[in-house]
Order: C-alpha cells, then structure tokens, then sequence
C-alpha cells in the first residue's frame, strides 16, 4: 500500500472509491445537486454521479454561496465523501468544515490528479495529512 | 493552535453550545490554512440567501438559535433571496419566501442586524484601515481589504456566523502582512469612464491573476476614482479572479507608492484599449434582442438610483427592468421621490436583494428570459451559470436599450 503526504485537512478519515478529472469543482455551477450528478456540459466529469465518491480534481472555483452547500447536499444523503484538491480555496474548506467532509490538498507528490486514477480505493485521512491507495 | 484561556473555555463548551461549535469550526479551518491563532475581530457580515443556505442550513440556523446562540460583535448580513413585498410577480414561491422568512427569524433571535446589503461599506459602517473583520460576499471583501485597508477574507456564511459568536476568526490569508504584498504589476493605459469601463477593467485583470492568493497592484489611474467606480471595479475583478485585494499606487491606502506593497521589481503588465474591448464584446452585441434589464451586482448607491431616476424620466420601457439596492438607500429613495421616478418608466425597484442571489435560474425560467443586459461587469460573469446569455453596455446604453427592446 502506497501512502501519499498532504497538507492537514478537514474531516475524519474515510475510505471510498476515487473519481478523478484534471478539472476544477464549483458546487454551484458543475452540479445537478438533487441527483448527484456532475451537470455542466464542459466539465470532464459531466454525466458521472459523485454520490459517495472521493473526488480528486484541481482547485476549487465559486463564490462565498458555496460554503452552504456541502452541507446541503450532505444533509439529503448525496454528496460525496471526500474531496482531494491540489488547492482548495477558502470557501470550500469553510464548507467542509460546516458538513464535516473529508478535504485535503497541496500533495507533495505533485499533481493529485494523476496521482490516482478512477476507480481506485481510497483511505482518506485528513488529520494526518495522508491519503493511501488500498488496490 | 495557540488558544487563549478563553478561547479553550469556548472549546470545552463552558460558553454554550453554540459559541462550542463556532469555535471549533474555526479551529478547523484555521489548522488547514495554517493559521497560528485567532485574531479579534470588529464586525462580521454574512451571505445567507436561502437559495444557497438551502433548508439543511436554515434548520441549522435555527437550531444554533434555539441553543441561545448570541453575535458578540456588529453583525450584518448580505441581500436576501426574496423581497417579501415582491416575489410571486417574479414567479418566485411560496417556498423561498418562506425559508427566507425562518432565516429572518432565525438571525434577529441571534441579534443579527438584517442590513441586507453588499454594499455595507457605503451605507453602514465601513471598516478602517488596519480593521480585522470577517466579511462574506466578495466585493464587500475586495472593497474593505483594499479600499478601506480593512483585513478580511472571504468567509463563507458559516465561517462568518462563528466569528460572529466568538468575536474573532482564525488569523490566516489576508490578516497577514505577507499575503498583502504585491504579487502582479498592471499598468493602465486607457482611463475607464462610466461604471460599467470601471467593471470591464477589473474583471480583466481579475481574469489575469486569476487566484485568491495573487495581489494586483495598478498604475496608472490618473484621477482618483469614485467609490461607485471602485466598487464595481472591486465586484468584478473578485468575481473573474477570485481575488480578495487590489492596490491602486497613490490612491488606496496600503500602496501610497509602489514600493510601499514590494512592487517594484514585478514585471509590468500592460491592459490597453484592446484588452478591454475584448472582454467587452464577448457580452452581446448592437441589435441582440433582449428579454430583461438589470442593475444590480452590486446593489445600487444613492448616487447611481439618482442617476439612474435621471435617465428614467420620461421613458416608457418595452421589457421588464429590475433595480436592486439595499434597505437603507430604499428608504431614502422613496423619500426623495427616486424610486418613484424609476418606477413611472416601467421599471421595478427591489429593496435587499440582488439579481444572481435570489433564485435568478428559477426566475428566468418562470418569466422566460434568458436575453439580459446590464451594466455590471460581475453579474454578466456569473449569469452565464444559470442558463443567461448576459449582454453588457453602460448604464445609459441600457436603458436605451429597454426604450428600444434591444441592444442600441
């Protein structure tokens, strides 16, 4: 098992199954937040579902409204488990704090997302600092 | 963290469950920014439309006000998603109403002061230099951090909430002297004129540095501008970039000369007239049909609604036109026969909303419009999420264009 060192982050340590894109993460504009698909046309991850997913994508984009929303969509049972980032911005690590979502980024292995591949399982754990791929 | 002794009373809940949960929220957040400690804080300002907060977050509101949760500092709040005295007309539910109505209930129990308003730094009570606050809405950020020399970052409604109960925020990003540094040199090479050039010239270089964490310090703006000017200026570079802070060398307080914020060895960054314009045209064109007006993004000064009722005298419009601005200028506007003037045209005055935060996806769709024109360089970026197509044109040009049904 191969363990990968990011910054500390938000949330306890979850174990899920990875949904990767070299793309960005806006709550508001990417996502159909009732299905839990991803719904904006340009994103690479447009169609796929997140339910339950560890998402790794490239930074965080959108404004001060997102902060509400991953507890929204937690609240409803569809939202994903975990993000991984590169950097997430502020809002968003306010937002995971609030839904008590695993958040993690500034790998320091380089780029996330090609750090890990979809489908590979993944174990999450933010106060460490520390992701490993369990395949 | 390094906490004081009341901040670890805060932690282990001897000051109520609310303020438990708010500082432990911020001691989240902090620790995944790196932050030290906490920093005392004047005033906070919260983003709570029910269209983001959604019902999970109004139940949370509530509850936290149910726990006897009390702000200990000035705090405000950001335009709502509903004007209760006009909502069914544009097709909004009982619904958002009533989720807009039990976040109203749910703040006053908390001593919120509902100003409704992203332009609190014109009408309440604008943060000085060197002031740490925790602003939500980023154009009330930009403007505080830059043009006032406040320190704030954009706090998101719950992290916003907390500081409001504990007095204090995690001391992180623009609290830093080093995260207030220059990082991009832009020199201006065409003077903007009306607003809307103000916000044209923002969101370009908000497009170019393009992060939070960059810090654009501009030359060669020859007249000191407006605040109305700054603030679109502000709203739209933070809406394009993300960028919480901007300096202006011999204008903004921080940035009395170039060397004063380490600009000096930056390379220079030209924005021409052709930069602008690019940005300009990429919003509609002369003769684009359009099915709706709006000024707002952010809400409208006194200032711009006396202007504006300048403009609206003696006009009839042939599509809809809506007009945001906050309580406390509404009330003077009414006063002062304003909102009366506008409202003879055709036009609708809305009092503490705004346009992109009050369901505009759900609006649109009820009222079929998709064609909007405005005058704010921020709105028209934000719009074309939610099903738009924006146009842009200045202020003048826009209510021409409501006369005539189309773009002038």
């Amino acid at each position: 098992m191969k363990s990968f060192k990011c910054h500390t982050g938000i949330g306890d340590t979850v174990t899920g199954e990875a949904l990767v894109a070299d793309d960005n993460f806006s709550a508001r504009y990417d996502l159909d937040r009732i299905n839990g698909v991803f719904s904006r046309p340009q994103h690479k991850l447009h169609g796929q579902s997140y339910r339950d997913k560890i998402l790794v994508l490239n930074t965080a984009k959108g404004g001060v409204a997102s902060a509400w929303m991953l507890h929204e969509m937690k609240s409803r049972g569809i939202a994903p488990l975990a993000i991984l980032f590169n950097q997430a911005n502020t809002i968003l690590m306010q937002g995971a704090a609030l839904a008590d979502m695993a958040m993690c980024d500034q790998f320091e292995d380089g780029d996330v997302t090609t750090l890990f591949r979809t489908g590979q399982q993944l174990r999450v754990d933010p106060q460490a600092g520390l992701v490993t791929l369990l395949d | 963290m390094n906490l004081t002794d009341q901040e670890t009373a805060m932690l282990a809940g001897e000051m109520g469950a609310a303020v438990q949960w708010a500082i432990d929220h911020q001691i989240k957040v902090g620790r995944a920014f790196d932050a030290l400690d906490m920093v005392p804080t004047s005033q906070a300002h919260m983003m709570v439309d029910p269209e983001s907060v959604g019902e999970a977050g109004v139940s949370f509101l509530e509850d936290l006000a149910n726990k006897g949760a009390k702000v200990v500092i000035p705090m405000i709040t950001d335009p709502r998603g509903v004007d209760l005295n006009y909502y069914r007309p544009l097709g909004q539910s009982e619904e958002m109403a009533n989720l807009d109505r039990r976040t109203i209930a749910a703040c006053e129990q908390m001593g919120i002061l509902m100003t409704n308003t992203c332009i609190n730094y014109q009408t309440v009570m604008p943060p000085v230099l060197g002031d740490h606050v925790a602003y939500g809405d980023t154009g009330v950020v930009i403007y505080s951090n830059s043009v006032c020399g406040a320190r704030s970052n954009f706090e998101g409604g719950p992290s916003a909430l907390a500081a409001g109960l504990t007095g204090r925020t995690p001391r992180y990003g623009l609290h830093l002297d080093k995260h207030r540094r220059a990082t991009r040199r832009f020199v201006v090479q065409q003077q903007p004129g009306n607003l809307t050039d103000w916000g044209i010239l923002g969101a370009v270089i908000g497009k170019m540095a393009g992060s939070y964490w960059q810090v654009p310090v501009i030359e060669g703006i020859e007249d000191a501008p407006t605040s109305d000017e700054l603030k679109h200026m502000g709203a739209a570079m933070a809406s394009f970039g993300s960028t919480p802070l901007f300096h202006i060398v011999g204008i903004t307080p921080e940035a009395p000369s170039l060397d004063a914020v380490g600009g000096q060895h930056l390379p220079v960054e030209k924005i021409n007239a052709e930069d602008l314009d690019k940005l300009r045209s990429s919003f509609g064109q002369q003769g684009d049909e359009i099915d709706v007006v709006v000024f707002a993004a952010p809400q409208l000064s006194l200032v711009e609604m006396s202007d504006l009722a300048s403009l609206c005298v003696g006009q009839t419009f042939k599509v809809p036109v809506l007009v945001c601005t906050s309580p406390q200028v509404y009330a003077d506007a009414v006063r002062m026969r304003l909102v009366h003037t506008i409202e003879q045209s055709g036009a609708k005055v809305l009092e503490g909303t705004c346009f992109y935060n009050q369901y505009a996806k759900e609006i649109g769709e009820a009222n079929g419009w998709t064609k909007l024109l405005s005058n704010s360089a921020k709105i028209v970026n934000i719009l074309g999420g939610y099903g738009y197509t924006p146009a842009l044109a200045s202020r003048e040009q826009c209510i021409a264009s409501a006369v005539a049904g189309k773009i002038v």
